[in-house]
């Protein structure tokens, strides 16, 4: 993305739920991606928190865009939370060397009239590489949440595993979520699983819950915390953890 | 305690109870035993108050107040426990906090003093310790990964750890192997023969109620309660079946 480069459109798969008339005046100050290169057989990480918002825009356009090299037997974790924008959203490209591993945890949680947003293109360049994707949505009023994942194996890259799970929970029937896996596979002795549901927090267990005396806002919030964990599981610092935790749950509080 | 008085209700358009009465005193076990189809989880679901369930005529009273006024949580809080037939899984939630934020919404609703971690549990390991289940089992997901019988002794896990007033028990015995239903059967007893209570035993069988002893036995059928009797009356029912003790 960059000024020379002309405005996306919905044609163009990645962009394809995008809120395109909040990106218009924040397109031509958009500096393109930030590149990280992780070493051969380090490993790094990343927490995303906040989308930086973009100045001068209406309702607060907030967007990453990351383009990560993994070296041999290297690993890159990332875990964000996209909440705080009119729209946000995040896009990642990572290309994987002989043996690296790509982490992604996100939770998408959003209300109002937000469009929320996560795609990534993780690139299976070198045999042996693995990433596992999880991306966890709520989403309540008119809020658009959205993943689209695409993962290419080359030729050569013999022995991928690559995973992507993608869950929305929806609040209101008036929410949208989409859920779009996209494999391109070059390769024959890979393994891609990808799932990918949305639904709505389960009655029977809130009748249960509230069958013990939980208020029905305590059993919500209750559920959806254990729903959106999942995106942070992956965290090995536990310190980290919990401050992402305790984060999506403030965050969540506001969408109940 | 429990004042249940011509009660209608109906799920969807179909009525299935159809004038039930009955009343619970406190130190009382009831069994209600009856056909398929005859009522019996309508009648819990109805007085936990499950959405879907229509009451469409009749009282419910508890502890002289209107039961079905009260939404499902303030049910609990008043000392009503429905121990379920299939019990629900909830991924995620670790059956200690689900409890532990069960009892604190009950007790802070009734203006109680929350309970520590501490004293929780202590609690909980008394009454996992008391129906022979596994504090990691309570660590675990609710519900999660249990086996049939493993469910049936979480419930009752959970009612020691709630102690309500009433105890409503939706075929608690169902999916229990021999060894498992003398445990829930004596848990049962242990915590919930006490002047100051009750319980609604919900049954097929005579099994449990050997273990349980019924201080009253009703057979419901089609939506009313038919005949009522002491424990002989279960054991009449099994040898002769529904259709011949109902007629």
């Amino acid at each position: 993305m960059s000024a020379i480069l002309p405005l996306p459109t919905w044609r163009d798969e990645a962009w394809r739920y995008g809120d395109l008339k909040a990106l218009e005046p924040v397109w031509p100050k958009l500096a393109g991606p930030e590149k990280i290169v992780v070493p051969a057989g380090e490993k790094l990480s990343r927490q995303i928190f906040e989308l930086p918002i973009l100045d001068g825009t209406k309702d607060g356009v907030g967007i990453v865009d990351l383009d990560i090299t993994i070296g041999d037997n290297a690993a890159f974790a990332l875990h964000m939370l996209v909440s705080a924008a009119g729209y946000g959203r995040v896009q990642v490209k990572a290309t994987l060397g002989k043996g690296a591993h790509f982490e992604l945890g996100g939770a998408i949680l959003g209300s109002g009239s937000q469009t929320l947003e996560i795609v990534t293109e993780v690139i299976h360049a070198e045999p042996n590489g693995t990433s596992n994707q999880v991306v966890r949505s709520v989403l309540a009023e008119k809020a658009t949440g959205s993943f689209l994942g695409k993962v290419n194996v080359a030729r050569n890259a013999q022995k991928t595993d690559a995973a992507q799970s993608v869950k929305a929970m929806l609040l209101d029937r008036t929410a949208t979520a989409n859920a779009k896996p996209e494999l391109e596979i070059f390769a024959d002795d890979v393994k891609c699983a990808h799932g990918a549901t949305v639904g709505e927090l389960d009655k029977q267990a809130l009748f249960y819950m509230a069958s013990r005396g939980l208020p029905p806002e305590q059993a919500r919030k209750l559920m959806l915390h254990a729903f959106i964990a999942d995106a942070f599981v992956s965290m090995e610092d536990d310190a980290e953890r919990e401050t992402a935790e305790h984060k999506a749950l403030n965050l969540l509080e506001n969408l109940l | 305690m429990l004042k249940i008085e011509n009660l209608h209700a109906k799920v969807g358009d179909t009525e299935i109870l159809k004038g039930l009465s009955l009343e619970l005193n406190a130190g009382e076990i009831h069994a209600i035993m009856g056909p398929n189809g005859s009522g019996k989880s309508t009648l819990s679901y109805t007085l936990c108050g499950r959405p879907g369930y229509e009451v469409t005529e009749g009282s419910v009273t508890f502890d002289g107040q209107d039961l079905l006024a009260l939404d499902p949580h303030e049910r609990a809080a008043a000392g009503v426990f429905l121990g379920f037939q299939y019990p629900v899984e909830i991924p995620g939630v670790s059956n200690l906090q689900f409890l532990r934020e069960s009892v604190n919404s009950q007790r802070k609703a009734r203006g109680e003093e929350p309970l520590s971690g501490a004293e929780f549990i202590k609690l909980a390991k008394e009454k996992a310790g008391l129906l022979q289940m596994d504090m990691d089992m309570l660590k675990r997901a609710v519900n999660v990964g249990f086996s049939g019988g493993e469910k049936k002794r979480n419930e009752m896990v959970q009612m020691g750890i709630i102690d309500p007033k009433l105890a409503v028990l939706d075929e608690t015995d169902s999916g229990l192997d021999i060894d498992a239903l003398r445990v829930v059967g004596s848990g049962i007893n242990t915590i919930m023969r006490k002047p100051d209570k009750a319980v609604l035993l919900i049954t097929h069988y005579q099994r449990l109620l050997e273990i349980v002893k019924p201080d009253f036995v009703h057979v419901l059928v089609a939506g009313r309660i038919v005949k009522t009797g002491g424990p002989e009356l279960a054991l009449e029912l099994e040898e002769e079946g529904y259709e011949a003790v109902a007629a």
